[in-house]
């Protein structure tokens, strides 16, 4: 039944800017978009290995960060003498390069965080995000600090036939993030039922055992690590070329804090979890906005945190399965009358 | 010289304060095994608590103090008692998000009914500071370092030469066994989480009157005070008071020496280097949980 979750998400998200033409909902959709997109990445760690990494947002803004620099260049000093001079260059090798740079930094902090466990995992990446955000605050030459990166290009792509085509609309922005957005489901799914899938999943179920079954935990973990970092950069990416304004604020807590309400609503560790969770959490403050100041919907997202944790401890995708399956298994029970069970106890004694 | 003494000083007046934190923060980890997300919240409510009593009810400073501290021991109390109580057997991250969730309402209900204008809370101390030839000390700093000490007395003996402190010394070794030989361990959680809260909280009102009191001034504090634990080591009490003046020591050195911009970055970077160097943290006895 939530197989056709994200086939059916594709098919209305797809057609949906056809008849929608408010620019504010648009804009919404364009960040729910992208915000979703590192849910999913996310979800890579927290929900199929297990690992609660909450300096998500660093990989984000480190992301953003990289594609900016690369298309407006920068000019900075270094110690020793060194002078690093960058002209400006393409969007499109911004975004290449956010991935690249952003899944290094992903590996490198994999490397070293993977060494501790449990709380110790969470405060260490916390850390991370945070050291980050200083610098991206205090290293003025190249960052402005809080005067913000501005007149960030647009994202350009080479099409066939047409050139060099700069996506200046709404709409072009909101086809770039929804393909990117399909991407990244597809590798996460290829991922995970592939057998590198099978080794995060035994890491997650019971270490022990699948360290003795000879699954390389620290490597795994990485690999993931890796990968779920270069996807969030790539979001930061696309997120830098749309909002076209970057300030170290892309850094903040409470960004990493959306992405983990996102993939937790959903369902940790389900392909559509995070895709539930970050439609709901993404269109959330559009319905919101209207009656509620921005601090009172702060204190309905927190509530509502709270209330999944409480009901749906697993999320609604995997709840909307138990559902399914406790309806499937009350018609097969309505077919075949109630002799099943005494029947199979009298095989059995 | 001159300066370096000043550092000092200034550094023993926030070391104290975060001690305080740290000690909440490191009881709550150590005996719960709870990460509380809600501390730097608390901090903040003990600075709010700080700023309604002495300003909006015009108490005295000095009874306006004791009065945040138990305002943040009842709250603590109370998250016990509705948010981890029900939550006892859950897995440690869904108690960390679950603390996440209350502290996120916490700071915005801060922020939704005080607003993000900083509110100053007065002292009733000279302005003119006492000075030691080179060196100036506020009259305030000094009872902010003075009361912090005495805060970090109280807890060692509570601890240490208590019924309750005993109690809770034998659940952070072994809560079965504990239960098992009359203690009510349910109890322990609630007044660890309840002491805990009551520090954060002291140390908001003891630094609100000292900077001022917004609702962001809780953000660092957390992480400063999970630096200061992972420091010390998990639940060890005098490691989080050591942790506690580590960390101001190289957040006031860091700042006059090295770099202002990259204060608060001292915390984190401690966090690192002590996690990939010694994870048990630079004096742990207790083994490590999580």
């Amino acid at each position: 039944m939530t197989r056709f979750i994200a086939p059916l998400f594709l098919v209305v998200f797809a057609l949906l800017p056809l008849g929608l033409t408010d620019p504010y909902l648009l804009n919404a959709l364009i960040i729910t978009g992208i915000l979703t997109i590192c849910a999913m990445s996310l979800n890579l760690l927290l929900g199929f290995t297990g690992q609660l990494s909450l300096g998500h947002v660093a990989f984000f803004g480190i992301g953003a960060y990289v594609s900016a620099l690369t298309a407006l260049g920068f000019d900075v000093s270094l110690p020793f003498g060194l002078r690093v001079t960058h002209e400006g260059g393409a969007p499109l090798l911004g975004f290449l390069l956010a991935i690249l740079i952003t899944g290094l930094a992903g590996y490198l902090i994999g490397r070293l965080s993977f060494r501790v466990r449990g709380a110790y995992f969470v405060i260490v990446t916390i850390s991370f995000a945070e050291v980050v955000r200083l610098v991206a605050l205090n290293w003025v030459e190249l960052t402005q600090g809080p005067l913000a990166l501005t007149a960030i290009p647009n994202m350009v792509l080479p099409v066939p036939g047409l050139g060099d085509v700069a996506l200046r609309s709404k709409m072009q922005n909101y086809y770039l993030v929804l393909a990117v957005a399909v991407a990244s489901y597809l590798l996460i799914a290829r991922l995970v039922a592939s057998r590198f899938g099978r080794a995060m999943r035994g890491l997650k179920e019971n270490e022990s055992l699948a360290l003795s079954l000879g699954i390389n935990a620290t490597r795994t973990l990485t690999v993931a690590a890796t990968i779920s970092a270069a996807m969030a950069g790539a979001a930061g990416s696309l997120y830098a070329h749309y909002i076209r304004i970057i300030d170290p604020d892309v850094f903040l807590f409470s960004y990493t804090v959306t992405m983990v309400i996102m993939v937790v609503s959903g369902g940790k560790g389900t392909l559509a979890g995070p895709l539930v969770g970050g439609i709901l959490f993404g269109l959330l403050p559009v319905a919101l906005r209207p009656v509620m100041a921005p601090e009172a919907q702060w204190i309905v997202y927190g509530a509502i945190l709270i209330a999944i944790l409480f009901l749906m401890p697993r999320g609604i995708v995997p709840a909307l399965e138990g559902l399914g399956e406790r309806i499937a298994a009350r018609r097969k029970a309505g077919d075949k009358p109630t002799d099943v069970m005494p029947a199979k106890m009298g095989a059995n004694p | 010289m001159d300066q370096l003494l000043q550092h000092i000083f200034n550094a023993l007046v926030l070391g104290g304060t975060y001690a305080l934190l740290g000690i909440g923060l490191t009881l709550i980890f150590g005996i719960m095994n709870v990460v509380n997300f809600t501390h730097g919240a608390l901090y903040t409510f003990g600075g709010y608590a700080m700023y309604l009593a002495a300003v909006a009810l015009g108490l005295n400073f000095f009874v306006a103090l004791p009065v945040a501290l138990v305002a943040g021991l009842l709250v603590g109390a109370f998250i016990e008692f509705t948010l981890l109580r029900p939550l006892r057997r859950s897995d440690i991250d869904t108690t960390m998000l679950v603390m996440i969730g209350a502290g996120i309402i916490m700071q915005s209900g801060t922020l939704w009914i005080f607003g993000g204008v900083a509110k100053a809370v007065p002292t009733p101390f000279p302005a003119q500071p006492l000075t030691f030839g080179p060196v100036s000390l506020s009259y305030v700093n000094l009872f902010v370092l003075c009361a912090a000490v005495a805060l970090i007395a109280i807890t060692y003996f509570t601890i240490n030469g208590t019924k309750l402190g005993r109690a809770m010394r034998a659940t952070f070794q072994d809560h079965d066994t504990a239960s098992l030989m009359g203690v009510n361990v349910s109890l322990i959680y609630t007044a660890t989480f309840a002491i805990g809260s009551a520090l954060a909280s002291a140390a908001g009102a003891l630094l609100g009157p000292v900077y001022v009191v917004t609702p962001q001034m809780g953000d660092l504090a957390a992480v400063k005070a999970f630096a200061i634990v992972i420091l010390g080591g998990l639940g060890s009490i005098s490691g989080a008071t050591i942790g506690g003046f580590i960390l101001a020591f190289a957040e006031e050195l860091g700042a006059g020496y090295i770099s202002s911009g990259y204060r608060d970055a001292m915390g984190f970077l401690i966090i690192i280097a002590v996690l990939l160097v010694k994870p048990t943290g630079l004096f742990a006895r207790a083994e490590r949980i999580g």
